[in-house]
C-alpha cells in the first residue's frame, strides 16, 4: 500500500453498502417468481417481522460473541425462560388480553415483557459467573458449560411445567390483518417489525452515540487496548451479556407470541437459527446481525412458498453462499 | 533523580517459555531511556509485564513507590501509565475522534491539551472525523501516541514506534517526541531504530535472554562502538 504523507488528503473511507442492497436484491428477484404482488407482499411482511424477531434474539448473541470471545451455545435458554415468564405472568390477565382495546393488552403485554427481560437479565449475571467467568479463552470448555447449563435449564423447565404444549394466545387486539386492498398483514407482525426497528435502532444509538458503546466498539475489535487505557472491561462484559440475555428474553416472549406457544425445548431451532446469523453477519456487527437475520426470514419465508422442500437446507445454502461471498460475514468487526 | 518505575528480580513465564529471567531496571523520573536488544531478547514482554498484560510470575514492580506487579491492567493505567503498544492498536471501526475520547478517561477531552497534540500531529486534526483503520501507517501510530498523551499521564511506555515507517515520518515522529520530552515526560522506550534511540535517549538498558545486561547514559553507548558491538552485534552508524 501506498505511504501517505501527513499533508496528503485522506481517501474518503468506502461506504460499504452491498450487505444492505442483498435483502433488497433478494425482495426484488423474488417479484417475478411469486407471481402475485400481493403474495409478495404478504411474505415480504412476514419476513420482516420474522427477521425482526430473530435480529432481537440474535443481536446479544452476537455482541457477546464478538465483544467477549464466549462461545454461549445455552443463548437459547435465556429464549425460554423469558417466554415461560411472560406465559406465566399473562395467565392471571386473561381476561385483560381478551379485551378488545389494544392499550389495555399493551398495559399487560408491556410489563410481562419487560419482566421477562429482567429475569433473563438476571439469569444472565448468574451464568456469566458461574459458568463462564471461569473459562474465558477457553472455547472448548465454554461449549461444555454453556451446552450443559442449557440441558440444565431445559430439563428444569420440563420437570416445572411438563412436557406438554402452552397455548400462548394473542392479545385480541393483535390479531387479525391489516387489509391494503388484496394484501393481509398481521396486525402482530407489524408491531413486531416495529419493536425489531425500535430495538435495532436503540442499540445503533448506544453504540454509536455514548461513550458506553465506543467501548463496545472497541472491545469487539481490542479488548486487551480497552484495557490498557483503563477501562475495567470485565464489568463491561457482564453488562453486555447481560443486556444480551434480556434481549433474548424479549425475543422469546415475542416468538412465543408469534407461534402462540411456548414448550421446554423450544428454543432449539431457533439456536441453531441465531447461531446461522450471528455467522452470516459477522461476528459481532450489530448491522450484520440485522441483515443476516432479514436474509434468513426471507430465504424462510420465501423458499418454503416456492419450493417447500427446500426450507430443510435454505438456511445453511445461504451461509454457506455468504461465506463464499464474504468469509468473515457480512460485516466483519472481529478478526476472529 | 527519583527513580518513577522499578523492576527488581521480575520474570515473567509465557506458557511454557521462560521469558524475562530476572529484569532489574529503574526509569528516572523525567528521562527517557531506550530499552535495545536484538530480537526476542525480551523487550516487549518487559512492557507488557509493567502493563499487567502478561503477569510477572515472581518479583517486584513499582510504580511511584506503589507496587504494581499484582495489579490489573486497566487499574495500573488509571496509576498514570501510558501504554502504545508495538502493533499502535488504534480502534479502526472508530473514529480519530473517538479513538481520542475514549482515552480521555477522565472527562471530556482538554481542548488545550488536544491543541498541543495537534500543534505535531496535524493530520489528526485534519482527519478528525475519519475511521482510523483508513489512516496511513505514520497516522495510525500519530494517533496510538496522541491517544497516550491526550490526558498526563506519569509515565509512557512505548514499543517501536518507528516500526516500519517512512523516514520522513520517522523524523516526524522523533521531532514528536522530544517535544513530549522537553514537556517533562518520562519514558520507558522500545527501539529498534538506533538513531531514534540517540536521537531521543537519556539513558538506555540492554536486554538479551531475558536480563538486562547494559545500563547506563544513552550518550556514553553512541560513543563507544566496541561496547555496541559487544551488546547488540552491530554499531550504531552502520544501522542509521
Amino acid at each position: 500500500m501506498t505511504e501517505l504523507a501527513a499533508t496528503d488528503p485522506l481517501p474518503k473511507p468506502k461506504r460499504d453498502i452491498a450487505p444492505i442492497l442483498l435483502p433488497i436484491a433478494v425482495a426484488l428477484v423474488m417479484i417475478p417468481l411469486i407471481g402475485s404482488p400481493s403474495t409478495w407482499l404478504t411474505l415480504t411482511a412476514a419476513s420482516l417481522a420474522m427477521g425482526m424477531m430473530i435480529f432481537i434474539m440474535a443481536s446479544g448473541l452476537t455482541l457477546v460473541f464478538g465483544l467477549m470471545d464466549v462461545l454461549n451455545f445455552g443463548h437459547g435458554a435465556f429464549i425460554a425462560v423469558g417466554a415461560y415468564v411472560a406465559t406465566l405472568v399473562l395467565a392471571p390477565f386473561a381476561a385483560s388480553l381478551q379485551a378488545d382495546s389494544l392499550w389495555i393488552n399493551l398495559a399487560v403485554l408491556a410489563p410481562a415483557a419487560l419482566l421477562s427481560m429482567a429475569v433473563s437479565g438476571a439469569l444472565g449475571l448468574i451464568v456469566e459467573r458461574v459458568l463462564i467467568l471461569p473459562v474465558y479463552g477457553q472455547h472448548l470448555k465454554q461449549i461444555l458449560m454453556t451446552t450443559g447449563g442449557l440441558i440444565v435449564a431445559e430439563q428444569t423447565l420440563y420437570a416445572v411445567w411438563g412436557p406438554q404444549i402452552i397455548p400462548t394466545p394473542l392479545p385480541t387486539s393483535l390479531r387479525g390483518s391489516f387489509i391494503l386492498g388484496d394484501v393481509a398483514i398481521a396486525k402482530y407482525r407489524v408491531l413486531a417489525t416495529l419493536i425489531g426497528l425500535a430495538v435495532f435502532i436503540a442499540i445503533q444509538l448506544v453504540l454509536n452515540r455514548t461513550k458506553l458503546g465506543l467501548l463496545i466498539r472497541a472491545g469487539v475489535e481490542n479488548r486487551e487496548m480497552v484495557e490498557a487505557l483503563g477501562y475495567r472491561i470485565r464489568r463491561l462484559f457482564l453488562g453486555v451479556f447481560m443486556t444480551g440475555s434480556a434481549l433474548a428474553g424479549l425475543g422469546g416472549v415475542m416468538w412465543a407470541l408469534y407461534r402462540e406457544q411456548v414448550h421446554a425445548s423450544m428454543s432449539d431451532d431457533l439456536t441453531v437459527l441465531i447461531f446461522i446469523v450471528v455467522i452470516i453477519g459477522g461476528l459481532g456487527s450489530i448491522g450484520g446481525c440485522f441483515i443476516g437475520a432479514i436474509l434468513v426470514a426471507m430465504i424462510a419465508n420465501y423458499g418454503g412458498f416456492l419450493v417447500p422442500k427446500l426450507a430443510l437446507v435454505s438456511n445453511i445454502l445461504l451461509m454457506v453462499a455468504i461465506l463464499m461471498w464474504r468469509p468473515r460475514g457480512l460485516y466483519a468487526v472481529t478478526s476472529r | 533523580m527519583t527513580d518513577l518505575l522499578r523492576l527488581s528480580g521480575v520474570h515473567t513465564h509465557i506458557g511454557r517459555y521462560h521469558i524475562l529471567q530476572g529484569i532489574d531496571l529503574a526509569v528516572a523520573q523525567g528521562q527517557t531511556t531506550m530499552l535495545l536488544g536484538r530480537n526476542g531478547a525480551g523487550k516487549t514482554t518487559t512492557l507488557r509485564t509493567i502493563m499487567g498484560l502478561w503477569k510477572a510470575s515472581s518479583g517486584e514492580i513499582s510504580l511511584a513507590g506503589e507496587r504494581i506487579e499484582s495489579r490489573a491492567t486497566p487499574d495500573i493505567a488509571r496509576l498514570g501509565v501510558g501504554y502504545v503498544p508495538e502493533s499502535m492498536a488504534v480502534f479502526s471501526d472508530l473514529t480519530v475522534k473517538e479513538n481520542l475520547v475514549l482515552a480521555a478517561r477522565d472527562g471530556p477531552l482538554d481542548d488545550a491539551q488536544l491543541d498541543w497534540i495537534f500543534g505535531f500531529f496535524p493530520a489528526l486534526r485534519r482527519f478528525w472525523l475519519s475511521r482510523a483503520g483508513s489512516l496511513s501507517g505514520g497516522q495510525k501510530q500519530m494517533l496510538s501516541i496522541a491517544r497516550a498523551i491526550v490526558e498526563p499521564r506519569k509515565l509512557l511506555l512505548i514499543d517501536e514506534p518507528t516500526k516500519g515507517l517512512a523516514p520522513a515520518i520517522v523524523m516526524a515522529l522523533i521531532e514528536c517526541l522530544k517535544e513530549i520530552k522537553r514537556k517533562g515526560a518520562t519514558i520507558l522506550m522500545v527501539e529498534q531504530n538506533f538513531f531514534a534511540a540517540r536521537e531521543l535517549g537519556d539513558d538506555v538498558l540492554v536486554m538479551d535472554n531475558g536480563t538486562i545486561v547494559h545500563r547506563g547514559e544513552m550518550a556514553a553507548l553512541a560513543s563507544d562502538v566496541p561496547l555496541q558491538e559487544r551488546l547488540l552485534g552491530l554499531s550504531l552508524e552502520t544501522h542509521q
